[in-house]
């Protein structure tokens, strides 16, 4: 774990430390908690590294690197036994209640929590409790480093050096865990790019911090990281999995306002806005139009506009955003409207949480708007799923002609993991009835029906300027697309309509709208029921509970709507004992089991303190239930700072 | 082949009241689009909510009846994904300058190159003629339980400050000025706005027809009625700027401009207020950026190969996020 002061390098020394992880080969994954502000507040990022995939965060913190006193005042417990923190000794003497960017309600825990062991209101306090603890002490004198290093570079400004000292403490972690300093070295420079004068102070400063580690007492750490062989891999983010899902899946035009934490894949979209095409059309260029607008209700009417015209597009939003762009909602729903909504949940209601972790927005998303209308909802897991649900969402619109809603959140979007590459030819795109420019509607000479009643409920799409003349309305409309309020017509075509939610649960298949890990044995001791990004953190967990000897199978609903109601129905009807996870209050996705099943799961795991569940909190609270026969617990998580 | 009027007729009720002046105004609009050189299957019509709304289904061609107040960036999304448009948005007095204030002045911004119509009646006669943004302040039409209690918009000021290119008045009862006035909107190379004020005969008992023909007040000579509006093309004004004029110039003719734009009540100004082409328009801002954007416009881009698979680069554009194992010495 890595922390401080928001705007001082937290970010770059998590990427810098995972890209160097990722350059020995190895796997990682990594999370950033931070608060909604720009500079100052206390932000922070734990980071896994491993010879096998890791799909979660953890409870303990093996190795805290801090490079202020409030990461140390907040994180130095979380460190466990036989692990280790690095530090500037010159912190020694601040005091708890002297750092002001601490709320008074965490300085009053830290505090009292010293004074029952004795110990002072400092950070000294903070250091000789972590030692009673067991835990290594690695001093690393910052401020020395960052003086010599101007000196060797003839840099006067010592400000302008002491940008350095987050990558200090990278430099110092790795020494501690034995790890080669030219894969920290190549990091550096993917980070600074061309930036030469950047990319020399960081390495010079991080060689004298790594060699001044390595000559410390028990620089021999029981955990080391170790080199392996592995195929190359990506390492990003939630957004940039979308983003790039996105672009290969024929997304064209991106409407976004800003929110947290949508906007870094707009962001990413609009910088990648010209891109290569290959196969035949060697040295072509494909582009995305990214508009940012004046709000969300334009964002949203813009991609509507946008796709009328026959384009793929999109916009990118979170929950309070999601909540101006459901009237627009309605009126694709109505003008059977293929756009596509990528919204990150983040903690509710209002402004909520904006920076933290929620599932709260299930339940909003599958019902926003007045009336009634078909709608796609599809959560994605982790990354992979991002990517290539990014791709399917799209074709699902077109293929079934109403608005879809890729539903992620802000933990997958601000986590930061390596992934197997992505490939461009797993899923296909499908356009649907999208008809040609010019060419014949029905083949029979009459005049082009936008809404023509069919058996599948799905009309020939025409894109505005096609040549095809047709209407549209918010009104209730006939096949053209004039208003017309005939109660017959109103009937058919609401039938029309709603008819199309049957034909995409028919088509759509199976493998795409949940999935499915069975226990190793024949009847598993618990079924886990949930969807979203808890998907890793409960595969992790699995893995633990089986070494204990308990076995679990985990069914991830990932097809919201059209709901699989006969596949889960089934699946759960054959469950010894049936768990639902949710990060969120009521747990959201049991209701619409319930709703859609008539089962009803009794036993729920919660969340809803803003940070992401850990494969320990999962694996004890499903031990806590399965060891307890009354059927009808609800445990609330809590880790997490 | 060019269009006749004829020909952008449907067969759907027009369920307008008797004596509106959208009647003026759908004349206008359509004659102006058979003299125009347009592509009837490149046109779209988009319109927002209210009387003004339901011109799309009495035209025939394509049209998109959006959501109240959301005209505007419908359009847009439209017109950017598929440049090729031409794009009319259509809405009233209440739909672009009261819901939809926001679309309007961020739309001046973007300068997109398209036609925005508004029908200004002072009220909202669909839900039965409350006082919209432009009716004066203490103005009490006819269904209202007391006089206006806000000030109004200048629609032409605010298009001004917004950053429109292109703004003119017109009025629904001189179809020839409405119909030149729209097909110079129609050519401009930006984003241009026509206010068309009207009567509405329901619900607006104030700004009248015969108020704006000026039947209550009589030339003392002629002993005629004077009419309100008069058209700026007959007094010599110009607002045009133009790439030859100066700062000082420019400075000069936008003072004029908005000193002609606050001109209101026994004259009223009809015409070409303000055109200014030597503003990029949003196209031009993008093709600086994305270099194919008009040669192959998002609509126009191939999304797939013939086998289903997408053509792009991946590897290419995820360049940046792949990490291979290093050897280290």
């Amino acid at each position: 774990m890595t922390g401080g002061p928001q705007g001082s390098g937290v970010d770059s020394s998590a990427n810098i430390f995972a890209g160097a992880c990722a350059l020995a080969g190895l796997w990682t994954f990594g999370s950033r908690e931070y608060y909604s502000s720009i500079k100052g507040p206390h932000s922070y990022f734990e980071v896994r590294a491993n010879s096998e995939r890791i799909r979660s965060q953890v409870n303990n913190v093996n190795l805290l690197a801090t490079f202020d006193a409030e990461t140390l005042i907040r994180h130095a417990d979380e460190v466990c036994p036989g692990g280790g923190i690095i530090y500037d000794p010159s912190f020694n003497a601040i005091a708890i209640d002297k750092v002001d960017t601490i709320e008074q309600p965490v300085v009053v825990r830290v505090k009292d929590r010293l004074a029952k062991q004795g110990l002072p209101g400092t950070v000294a306090g903070i250091l000789e409790e972590a030692k009673k603890r067991n835990v290594n002490l690695y001093p690393i004198p910052y401020n020395d480093i960052v003086a010599k290093t101007a000196a060797q570079i003839g840099e006067h400004q010592l400000s302008k050096v002491s940008r350095i000292v987050n990558v200090l403490s990278v430099a110092a972690s790795f020494a501690i865990l034995g790890f080669d300093l030219n894969y920290l070295n190549q990091s550096i420079g993917r980070t600074f790019g061309s930036k030469k004068k950047v990319i020399d102070m960081n390495d010079i400063g991080a060689k004298m911090a790594y060699d001044i580690a390595k000559g410390l007492p028990k620089a021999s750490f029981s955990y080391q990281l170790k080199a392996i062989q592995n195929q190359p891999r990506l390492l990003l983010m939630g957004n940039e999995a979308v983003a790039l899902g996105k672009i290969v899946g024929g997304c064209r035009v991106q409407t976004y306002y800003p929110i947290t934490p949508a906007a870094d894949e707009s962001e990413f979209l609009e910088s990648h806005e010209n891109f290569d095409l290959d196969g035949g059309q060697i040295g072509k260029k494909g582009s995305i139009l990214v508009t940012q607008t004046e709000d969300e209700i334009a964002a949203f009417t813009m991609a509507t506009g946008a796709a009328l015209a026959g384009v793929r597009a999109a916009t990118s939003t979170s929950g309070p955003g999601f909540s101006l762009m459901v009237e627009g909602l309605g009126w694709a729903g109505m003008n059977e409207v293929p756009v596509v909504i990528t919204q990150y949940s983040r903690g509710g209601p209002s402004t909520g949480q904006p920076t933290r972790h929620e599932q709260g927005d299930l339940k909003f998303v599958l019902s926003a708007s007045h009336g009634e209308f078909p709608r796609i909802v599809l959560c994605s897991g982790d990354l992979e799923e991002c990517f290539y649900d990014a791709i399917r969402i799209f074709n699902y619109a077109e293929q079934f002609q109403m608005p879809s809603i890729h539903l992620i959140d802000k933990s997958m979007a601000n986590t930061s993991v390596t992934i197997p590459q992505f490939k461009t030819d797993l899923v296909k795109i499908n356009r649907g009835k999208l008809l040609e420019n010019n060419g014949s509607p029905n083949g029979n000479g009459e005049p082009y029906r936008r809404f023509a009643f069919s058996p599948d409920g799905i009309s020939p799409r025409a894109a505005l300027g096609s040549g095809h003349r047709f209407w549209n309305s918010g009104d209730e409309h006939d096949e053209v697309g004039h208003i017309e309020e005939d109660p017959f017509n109103r009937i058919r075509m609401m039938d029309k309509r709603m008819d199309k939610l049957e034909t995409a649960a028919k088509a759509i298949p199976e493998m795409e709208k949940w999935n499915f890990f069975p226990s190793n044995k024949k009847q598993a001791d618990a079924t886990l029921v949930s969807w979203g990004s808890t998907k890793g953190p409960i595969l992790d967990a699995m893995k633990l509970l089986e070494k204990d000897g308990i076995s679990v199978e985990f069914l991830q609903i990932r097809l919201a709507s059209p709901f699989p109601t006969e596949s889960v129905k089934e699946k759960l009807s054959k469950a010894k004992l049936p768990i639902d996870i949710e990060q969120n209050y009521s747990g959201q996705m049991s209701q619409v089991v319930a709703e859609k099943t008539m089962i009803d799961i009794k036993n729920k795991i919660v969340k809803y303190n803003g940070r992401p569940m850990t494969q320990d909190e999962i694996y004890e609270s499903v031990k806590k239930i399965i060891s307890n026969p009354t059927q009808n617990k609800r445990v609330v998580l809590t880790h997490g700072a | 082949m060019a269009l006749k009027l004829s020909d952008l007729r449907t067969d759907v009720h027009n369920d307008w009241c008797p004596g509106c002046g959208d009647f003026g105004i759908e004349a206008g609009v359509k004659m102006a689009l058979t003299e125009l050189p347009i592509d009837i299957n490149k046109l779209v019509l988009f319109s927002g909510i209210g009387c003004s709304g339901k011109i799309v289904h009495f035209t025939n061609a394509t049209g998109v009846h959006t959501l109240h107040g959301r005209v505007l960036p419908f359009a847009q999304g439209a017109k950017l994904a598929n440049p090729d448009l031409e794009v009319i948005a259509i809405g009233g007095d209440g739909d672009g300058l009261g819901i939809g204030v926001g679309h309007f002045v961020h739309a001046g911004r973007r300068n997109i190159d398209m036609t925005y119509i508004i029908h200004d009646n002072g009220v909202y006669g669909l839900t039965k003629g409350q006082a919209s943004p432009t009716l004066q302040y203490g103005m009490q039409t006819k269904s209202l339980p007391m006089p206006n209690i806000n000030t109004s918009i200048n629609p032409i000021l605010l298009a001004l400050a917004s950053g429109f290119t292109f703004i003119a008045r017109s009025y629904s009862y001189n179809t020839k000025h409405l119909k030149e006035t729209v097909k110079k909107a129609v050519a401009h190379k930006g984003f241009a706005l026509v206010q068309i004020m009207q009567p509405c005969p329901t619900y607006n008992d104030i700004n009248t027809k015969e108020w704006y023909g000026g039947e209550d007040r009589l030339d003392p000579v002629t002993k005629k009625p004077m009419p309100r509006p008069y058209e700026l093309e007959t007094t010599g004004y110009d607002g045009r700027i133009t790439p030859m004029m100066t700062e000082v110039d420019v400075e000069k003719k936008m003072s004029e401009i908005m000193e002609k734009s606050r001109e209101w009540g026994d004259k009223i100004p009809i015409g070409v207020f303000y055109q200014n082409e030597t503003i990029p328009t949003y196209e031009d801002r993008i093709k600086a950026r994305i270099p194919n954007y008009l040669t192959e416009p998002p609509s126009a881009q191939q999304l797939a190969r013939t086998n289903g698979t997408s053509p792009v680069n991946l590897a290419n554009l995820a360049k940046e996020l792949l990490f291979e194992k290093l050897v280290v010495a």
